[in-house]
């Protein structure tokens, strides 16, 4: 039995309202815009390292913040700029992290895969598949002793699913009824290896059950399922009935990491997706026109534009400052 | 003065700590009403409750996360690893999250948590639970290793570890729960990276960490017999390492035996003799510098097997009466 939520079915303008609905579409345009960006500094060899994008999982990211409050707590997977700008952070000091400058949220020690804005208790991005699991039974376990309503949401993939960690961070948190929201963004792939190779269950979801864990799967690409799924999950946490297991079901439009050929799927399979992009969807839904969006998407380049001339402009971390940040 | 057992002694550590600060908590297996598998938390559940005193299946990995979650929002964890080698399956949470996350994240976030890990061989209880791992703790930057030889070193240490911002691993010899030694009954601390001379001598300085600090000062009153003086040095503190009293006193003897139970090849021996020679003591030493480790073998079951894979105080007035007389 496959566990479906019992989501809203009201419209975003309904749930929202305007002006706010306008946020959430700028905000996935924000998120697109600056990845696009983050790729182009990449190739022009204006960054080094390496990236993890979310093109085409805007929805998630923005639809699953939407639903979580102020002083609540986020765990980011390494696949994390989408959430992070969700969050709140500023793409000035994301940007400037991203090009490993002092002015960066980690000032530059900790680059795309480690963004961290503490003081919003956004406590990072992970580059370890699946580190963050067993983190987040601490983060619930303090909300718990003391007593506030709080609520923490991990976000990870489908190959965290498969880790040793998941399954001791799943079974803690339903023991001890922690106030977590899981969402495991099943973007179908865990760099090459396909989820119906990876899992011999269909839906993600099914995997929490037998934890006995409330669990269900949305379409990812879709905000309002998305922002339904993971408010029901905040809810349920704050009333003291513990956690959830959302799945949110997308796709990555572009490779793994900076270094991926995609050997492993086709370019037919990648256009489908495309189909499916979740920004013109939403903007759709809200009843914007073409032009609008198009207008839209002009201004939110030029808020990134910004941060990169901010970013490039940013001073580079000192040496003598390398042992920095090393103890308290 | 009053005298109580190291495990009396870090049980009063542990309960001093969560009556003034309620940000402390411990959280382990079996370290509830079995009061933990060496009995250091014994009652402590009927005080505190198992809000406080929180008893986890067996799930290692989710304990150190615990700890870290917990620290990163704000309370201040105890973990019990029930025996050290348990927590080879804990590693990636200790390494690559809890000791780098202040610096990944620029200096911004603190993980201010005590990790416990009883170890050591000589209880027969074979190769997967008697080990001496702490030179892998001490290879890794944003960790303090701490290893008390004492029950007095153990409260003040332990209370010093509890209020210290950074991730602190404690490691606590097994065959030392039981011995005795004068503790008082107020909170006093010792500061992390402060060696001790805990006998002083004219012939060489013995450098002896953990249960070896017991066995060394053995050794020594053998050896005053015969006319030799050991000067014995506990570090107390392996990360950070207080090298000014080790070279002190290798300067003030000329010569420096180093005894660790853990194996010998790529021990924390090594880091000490590199210590040594690598400082103005190196002018001082009138003979090569020694060490006695644990042979480059698994801990063996049976007991007189055992009993020879670890230095021992024969072994150690051997190794000492050697370099004394300068028979190397």
């Amino acid at each position: 039995m496959t566990p479906k939520s019992t989501f809203s079915r009201k419209s975003a303008l309904e749930e929202f309202g305007r002006d706010s609905s306008l946020s959430y579409l700028r905000k996935m345009l924000e998120i697109r815009a600056f990845e696009l960006k983050a790729e182009e500094l990449f190739s022009m060899g204006k960054v080094h390292g390496t990236m993890h994008l979310s093109i085409g999982q805007e929805a998630s990211a923005v639809g699953a913040n939407a639903a979580l409050r102020k002083g609540d707590y986020l765990l980011n997977s390494h696949r994390g700029h989408g959430h992070c700008l969700a969050w709140g952070s500023g793409v000035e000091g994301m940007m400037a992290e991203f090009m490993g400058k002092e002015t960066g949220y980690c000032r530059g020690r900790g680059g795309s895969m480690h963004i961290a804005n503490v003081e919003t208790n956004n406590l990072g991005a992970n580059g370890i598949v699946g580190g963050s699991l067993p983190i987040v039974v601490g983060v619930g376990l303090s909300i718990k002793q003391r007593k506030t309503d709080q609520v923490v949401m991990v976000v990870f993939g489908d190959g965290a699913v498969n880790t040793g960690a998941a399954s001791e961070s799943f079974n803690m948190a339903t023991i001890w009824k922690l106030p977590i929201v899981y969402l495991c963004e099943n973007n179908q792939y865990a760099m090459s290896m396909p989820v119906q190779h990876a899992f011999a269950i269909e839906d993600l979801s099914t995997r929490a059950l037998g934890y006995g864990m409330s669990s269900t799967t949305v379409d990812g690409n879709d905000l309002m399922q998305v922002y339904s799924a993971v408010k029901e999950a905040a809810e349920r946490a704050r009333r003291g009935d513990g956690p959830t297991f959302v799945e949110s079901q997308t796709y990555r439009w572009r490779g793994h990491s900076k270094s991926d050929k995609q050997a492993y799927r086709t370019r037919d399979e990648v256009k489908e997706w495309m189909g499916k992009d979740p920004i013109p969807k939403f903007a759709k839904h809200i009843g914007l026109s073409d032009r609008e969006l198009e207008e839209m998407r002009a201004d939110v380049q030029n808020t990134i534009d910004a941060s990169v001339a901010y970013a490039e402009s940013s001073p580079e971390p000192r040496v003598e400052d390398i042992m920095d940040g090393v103890y308290a | 003065m009053r005298e109580i057992t190291f495990a009396e002694a870090l049980r009063e550590a542990i309960r001093q700590s969560m009556e003034k600060d309620e940000r402390v908590f411990v959280i382990g297996e079996d370290i509830g009403v079995y009061g933990g598998a060496f009995g250091v938390t014994a009652g402590l559940i009927e005080k505190f409750g198992s809000g406080r005193i929180v008893d986890t299946p067996i799930s290692e990995a989710a304990i150190a996360g615990a700890c870290i979650g917990a620290a990163l929002a704000g309370q201040r964890p105890i973990g019990e690893m029930q025996f050290m080698d348990f927590v080879t399956i804990a590693m990636e949470q200790l390494v690559l999250q809890a000791a780098k996350i202040r610096f990944m994240f620029g200096g911004k976030a603190t993980v201010p948590m005590v990790m416990r890990l009883p170890g050591g061989s000589g209880t027969g209880a074979a190769a997967q639970h008697s080990g001496s791992v702490e030179s892998w703790f001490v290879n890794v930057p944003g960790l303090k290793v701490v290893v008390p030889s004492n029950p007095y070193d153990a409260k003040g240490l332990l209370l010093s570890a509890i209020e210290d911002d950074n991730p602190v691993i404690f490691i606590e010899n097994k065959l030392l729960y039981k011995t005795k030694g004068d503790v008082p009954e107020d909170m006093y601390r010792i500061p992390l990276g402060q060696a001790k001379v805990v006998r002083e001598g004219r012939h060489l300085t013995v450098i002896a960490t953990s249960v070896m600090v017991n066995r060394a000062m053995e050794a020594a009153e053998k050896l005053k017999e015969e006319g030799i003086e050991l000067e014995i040095v506990d570090p107390r503190t392996l990360r950070p390492l207080d090298s000014d009293t080790i070279t002190k006193s290798v300067k003030k003897t000329g010569k420096a035996l180093i005894v660790h139970e853990a194996v010998k090849t790529g021990g924390f021996g090594g880091e000490i003799l590199s210590t040594i020679v690598e400082s103005d003591a190196f002018d001082y030493l009138e003979a090569p510098v020694r060490r006695l480790g644990g042979l480059d073998i698994p801990i063996p079951y049976n007991r007189n097997l055992e009993y020879h894979a670890v230095p021992q105080v024969e072994s150690i007035v051997v190794e000492a009466r050697k370099l004394a007389r300068g028979e190397y």
